[in-house]
């Protein structure tokens, strides 16, 4: 049995314990394990997550049960201070001496502290373990502003928890910009835009000669001459790799510290490895945790195996996390290791810059940085690290393939098996695909279970979600899209089970046909098909499974306010009518717009006042609009044929009467539709799920438009037919859209999808080849027949009314609604 | 600035205080209310379907919105959860833990029903 002794009980210590023990019998090695703070050890990584409520249990990497029962002795609260190499033994500060046939140095480092006059005043903290942040909890809560000394990753992760701490916050950076070693200028000027619009305040170019105040802190000046009241500093300069005792014992470190190892881990004592940020190899400390996890793997394998596997040099890629805008850098990011061609994409308006370094010959990513959209993020990284092909306009990278294809480069099909998929734990496409074929597991739980992928940092669990689906896809399996965990059917499926079973409520199904207690995803899904099935006031027996608008009734916004959009159909409203909207807007202070879709939306409304906003409009002859609903929103007009020159026919009064006919249908997705008069379209009729157009000889139908995210044309279903048969085929049309599309898809990309495509739509809508032309319409009948306006419902029935407010216990109003004004009327204070 | 050090998680045992909070039937079935004590909001959650009560901090982590009481709830592979109303991240109703793996975890607070009272545990 081969004596182990383990000095530090940080991560990678830590790390180190567990692949030993998981990989060798427990009778092979026999393991002590040190620690100076005094609770076993942490995730250092999501340290930040301890201000917001995370408590030391969950953070603990595994409870001292974990130990005990792993057989490893750990003494925790002692600090190591000598080693005797010669006699192999180790001894701390309580007198405990311990021998050793290997030693492990895990010792990590610590803050490092610029020699700065006055850092010993009260009010001055580092950022790396719990007690620095109990202390800066602390002493927080008697301050009002702070600073962050220091603007790379782990300076500005403190700045912003400095700021949910409630303070005023500055970031003051030695460099002319931040994340100095991630980001180039360009980059951080618009990271820099990002975080002053949540409130941090940025100083740059800035250095740092004294820290001010008499006995505790309260205020810094620069060499430049300019002076920062603040009352509180946390450095977060750097770090410095725990070395002591190597110096002490003379193994050899570096000249700006750190533990010198070889390609083995090894220090200048074969018998004494040194991992982690002590570590030093080749010239790089690594400030990561991924590294410091392949180091213990490396060694754990020696001294199992004596197997030689040598520790490479690893990817410094990293994503930013908790700062509230996405930061991520990867590969050779600056384009210092060869030539290169850098393609940059900036969008100042909406704070991104996307930058990637390509090689001369046009072949390979080299790197690059993306701030404020890191979605990309894991794809790229893969096809850096793998030396993927690129796509033939290698800015489509970065910009997405323009011109309505699917995003090229994208597909997790096209990388290597021995592409790393997570990189905290080092598990490839390979280990994680075999988990699906060879061990049956399906489901993203069960793979980080059995192959812990994903369980780290968790910035590659949505490629692992891509694997699964694609590997299930290639072993032939069909994959359905089922709603959710709790119901193995599609919504197609389950839109025939509540028809064919008549059932009416969301619990019946579950208890039927579904299993567990349901969820965020296939609560909405069931309330749309049961509104869609049924047409039942959406709030009277199922308030609780409506998504976030239906359930009041109103769109959300920030902050915590609703809308509200009264229906004005086809436009088309009287000047007593806008005076009301002015009078009920201006009465409840609310900010009014005239919307995309003709019509006025009124915002800033609280819970408790949407009621009683609405018994005034409902009073005046107004009636719910469904902008809150996956339902019929407007149909736009044109002016036609009563006062245009050009005029064929009235769309105006044909708008109004589809509007109308149509309203309070709920559907899979949003419906939009358009009337317009000639062929001129003033009213985009061609943008719409379902536009009408006139011609000379009646009217022409055009389905599955659609604006928004990716905007397509609708296509011609009939040409000049007459009014009776428009509202036909419009009827069957959106009924079999509603019976069979996907959860959330709108008719645009549905009718992509459908086999057959516009060919197979006209069959069943205007020749009938299925024979359900006439249920279809029945169908659609009933609805119709069904419809009533819910907000009149709501202002009629005081048991509804009830649950409009904020607090079931008082009556107040939500003491953190707050407004700023601008142009004469009010809007929320923005979100952080 | 809302302050999200004040919601720290209380355990029963910890319990010394039962806030009084609504009746029963101030919350709707497998749905939440907010409740307010001094000057802090609390989400509780009549989770019927499963005959259990939770209560959770209002303020939902993402964007600081005290939100979370008019979010949905359910269950992800048995764990009760609610999904906040604004981008439905959600939570362990249990535990507090964020599910999505990326915002961080929310405060959790005992419940406990008597006499068709609904009470909610603190600490002081
Ligand atoms: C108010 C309005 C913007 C405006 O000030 O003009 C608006 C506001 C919103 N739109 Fe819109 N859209 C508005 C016209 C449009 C239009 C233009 C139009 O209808 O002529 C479009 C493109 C046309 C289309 O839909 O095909 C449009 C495409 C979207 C989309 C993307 C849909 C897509 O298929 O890609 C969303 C997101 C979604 O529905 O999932 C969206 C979602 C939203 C939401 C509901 C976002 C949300 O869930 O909070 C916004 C709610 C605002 C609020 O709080 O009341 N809005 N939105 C317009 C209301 C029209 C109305 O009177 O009802
Ligand atoms: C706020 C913060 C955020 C971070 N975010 C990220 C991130 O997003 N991604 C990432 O990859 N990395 C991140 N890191 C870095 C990451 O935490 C470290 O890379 C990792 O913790 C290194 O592990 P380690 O075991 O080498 O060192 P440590 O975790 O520092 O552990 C070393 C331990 O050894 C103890 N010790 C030292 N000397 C002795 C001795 N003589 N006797 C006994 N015990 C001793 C120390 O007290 C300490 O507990 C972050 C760090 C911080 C502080
Ligand atoms: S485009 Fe629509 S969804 Fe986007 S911000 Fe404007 S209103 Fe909101
Ligand atoms: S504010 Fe709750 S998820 Fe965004």
């Amino acid at each position: 049995m081969e004596r182990i002794i383990v000095i530090g009980n940080g991560m990678v210590g830590y790390k180190f314990c567990e692949k030993l023990r998981a990989k060798a019998g427990k009778s092979d090695f026999e393991i002590t394990v040190f620690g100076e703070e005094p609770r076993p050890a942490y995730d250092r990584v999501h340290l930040s997550a301890y201000f917001t409520g995370t408590t030391v249990e969950e953070l603990t990497m595994a409870p001292r049960e974990w130990y005990e029962e792993n057989e490893i002795e750990l003494l925790t609260g002692e600090l190591v201070t000598e080693i005797d190499r010669e006699n192999k033994t180790v001894k701390s500060h309580k007198g405990t001496v311990l021998s050793y046939d290997k030693l492990i140095l895990a010792t990590g480092s610590s803050a490092f502290v610029p020699p700065i006059k006055g850092v010993e005043k009260q009010g001055v903290f580092v950022y790396r373990t719990i007690e620095d942040l109990d202390a800066m909890m602390a002493y927080g809560k008697k301050v009002k502003s702070a600073a962050v000394m220091g603007g790379g990753l782990l300076g500005l992760e403190a700045a912003k928890a400095v700021l949910d701490m409630g303070l005023e916050t500055h970031v003051v950076e030695f460099a002319p910009r931040l994340m100095p070693r991630q980001l180039d200028d360009q980059g951080s000027s618009v990271l820099q835009c990002q975080l002053e619009d949540l409130g941090i305040n940025i100083h740059l170019g800035k250095n740092t000669q004294e820290i001010k105040g008499n006995g505790k802190l309260d205020g810094l000046s620069f060499n430049d001459g300019t002076e920062l009241n603040v009352e509180m500093l946390v450095i977060s300069a750097g770090i410095r790799p725990r070395d002591e005792l190597a110096r002490q014992h003379e193994l050899e470190v570096g000249p700006r510290g750190g533990i010198l190892v070889d390609d083995h881990l090894k220090t200048t004592d074969p018998d004494i490895f040194a991992i982690g940020e002590a570590a030093l190899h080749k010239g790089m400390i690594y400030g990561l945790v991924a590294p410091g996890y392949e180091m213990a793997d490396v060694v754990v394998n020696q001294l199992i195996k004596g197997d030689e596997k040598a520790f490479t040099d690893f990817d410094m890629s990293t994503k930013l996390k908790l700062i509230g805008t996405d930061v991520a850098s990867f590969g050779d990011a600056f384009g210092e290791k060869e030539p290169f061609k850098a393609i940059v994409f900036e969008d100042k308006v909406s704070g991104v810059y996307k930058r990637i370094n390509i090689s001369e010959d046009g072949k390979r990513l080299l790197g690059g940085m993306l701030v404020g959209d890191a979605e990309a993020y894991n794809m790229l990284l893969q096809i850096a690290q793998n030396g993927m092909a690129l796509p033939p306009n290698p800015e489509d990278l970065i910009l997405g393939a323009r011109g309505g294809e699917e995003a090229v480069g994208n597909g997790v099909e096209a990388l290597p098996d021995t592409a790393q998929i997570c990189s905290c734990e080092n598990i490839s496409k390979g280990d994680i695909c075999k988990a699906i074929t060879e061990d049956g597991f399906e489901n993203i739980a069960d793979i980080k279970k059995c192959t812990k992928a994903g369980t780290g940092c968790g910035g590659c669990v949505p490629l692992i979600n891509d694997l699964i689906t694609e590997t299930l896809k290639s072993m032939g399996r069909r994959v359905r899209k089922t709603i959710c965990e709790h119901f193995d059917y599609t919504r197609q499926e389950l839109f025939d089970l509540v028809k064919i079973n008549d059932i009416k409520t969301y619990d019946e199904l579950l208890d039927k046909y579904g299993e567990g207690d349901g969820c965020e995803v296939c609560k909405p899904a069931v309330a749309s098909i049961l509104a869609s099935a049924w047409n039942e006031m959406i709030l009277e027996k199922s308030m609780t499974i409506q998504d976030t608008n239906d359930k009041y009734l109103a769109n959300i916004q920030k902050g915590g306010t609703y809308s509200v959009v009264p229906r004005i159909p086809g436009g088309e409203i009287t000047p007593d009518k806008l005076i009301v909207i002015g009078q009920v807007a201006k009465k409840y202070n609310l900010y009014t717009k005239i919307t995309g879709g003709q019509r006025i939306d009124l915002f800033g409304a609280r819970l408790d006042q949407l009621p009683d906003i609405w018994e005034e409009l409902v009073n005046a002859g107004f009636e719910s609009g469904h902008a809150y609903g996956k339902s019929l929103r407007t149909v736009k007009s044109c002016v036609g044929s009563t006062w245009c020159r050009y005029g064929q026919q009235d769309s105006v009064s044909f708008a109004i009467e589809v509007e109308e006919r149509y309203r309070g249908l709920r559907s899979p997705h949003k419906l939009k539709s358009a009337v317009s008069g000639c062929i001129r379209e003033c009213a985009e009729a061609q943008s719409k799920d379902f536009g009408i157009i006139a011609t000379e000889n009646g009217w022409n139908l055009y389905v599955g438009g659609n604006g928004g995210a990716k905007p397509q044309h609708a296509l011609l279903l009939a040409a000049d037919i007459d009014k009776e048969s428009v509202i036909k085929y419009i009827d069957r049309f959106l009924m079999f859209y509603i019976k069979t599309a996907e959860p959330l898809t709108r008719t645009a990309p549905w009718l992509n999808k459908l086999e057959g495509g516009l060919d197979y739509l006209k069959d069943v809508i205007i020749n009938d080849c299925l024979g359900i032309g006439e249920q279809l319409e029945s169908e659609m009948q009933l609805l119709i027949d069904a419809y009533k306006c819910e907000w009149k419902e709501v202002v009629n029935n005081p048991e509804m009314r009830a649950r409009f407010k904020h607090f079931v216990n008082v009556e107040d109003v939500d003491p953190n609604l707050s407004f700023k004004e601008m142009r004469g009327q009010k809007f929320p204070t923005s979100w952080g | 600035m809302i302050e999200l050090e004040k919601y720290r998680s209380v355990t029963l045992e910890n319990v010394k205080t039962w806030f009084k909070a609504a009746p029963v039937s101030a919350f709707q079935e497998n749905g939440g209310g907010c409740v307010k004590i001094e000057s802090l909001q609390i989400a509780v959650f009549n989770f019927s379907r499963r005959n259990e009560w939770y209560a959770v901090q209002n303020l939902c982590p993402h964007k600081m919105q005290m939100i979370l009481s008019r979010g949905m709830i359910g269950s992800e592979s048995g764990e009760p959860k609610v999904a906040c109303p604004f981008h439905k991240k959600t939570f362990s109703l249990k535990t507090g833990k964020n599910l999505n793996g990326d915002e961080c975890d929310i405060a959790t607070y005992p419940v406990k029903v008597e006499n068709d009272f609904v009470y909610v545990g603190l600490e002081d």
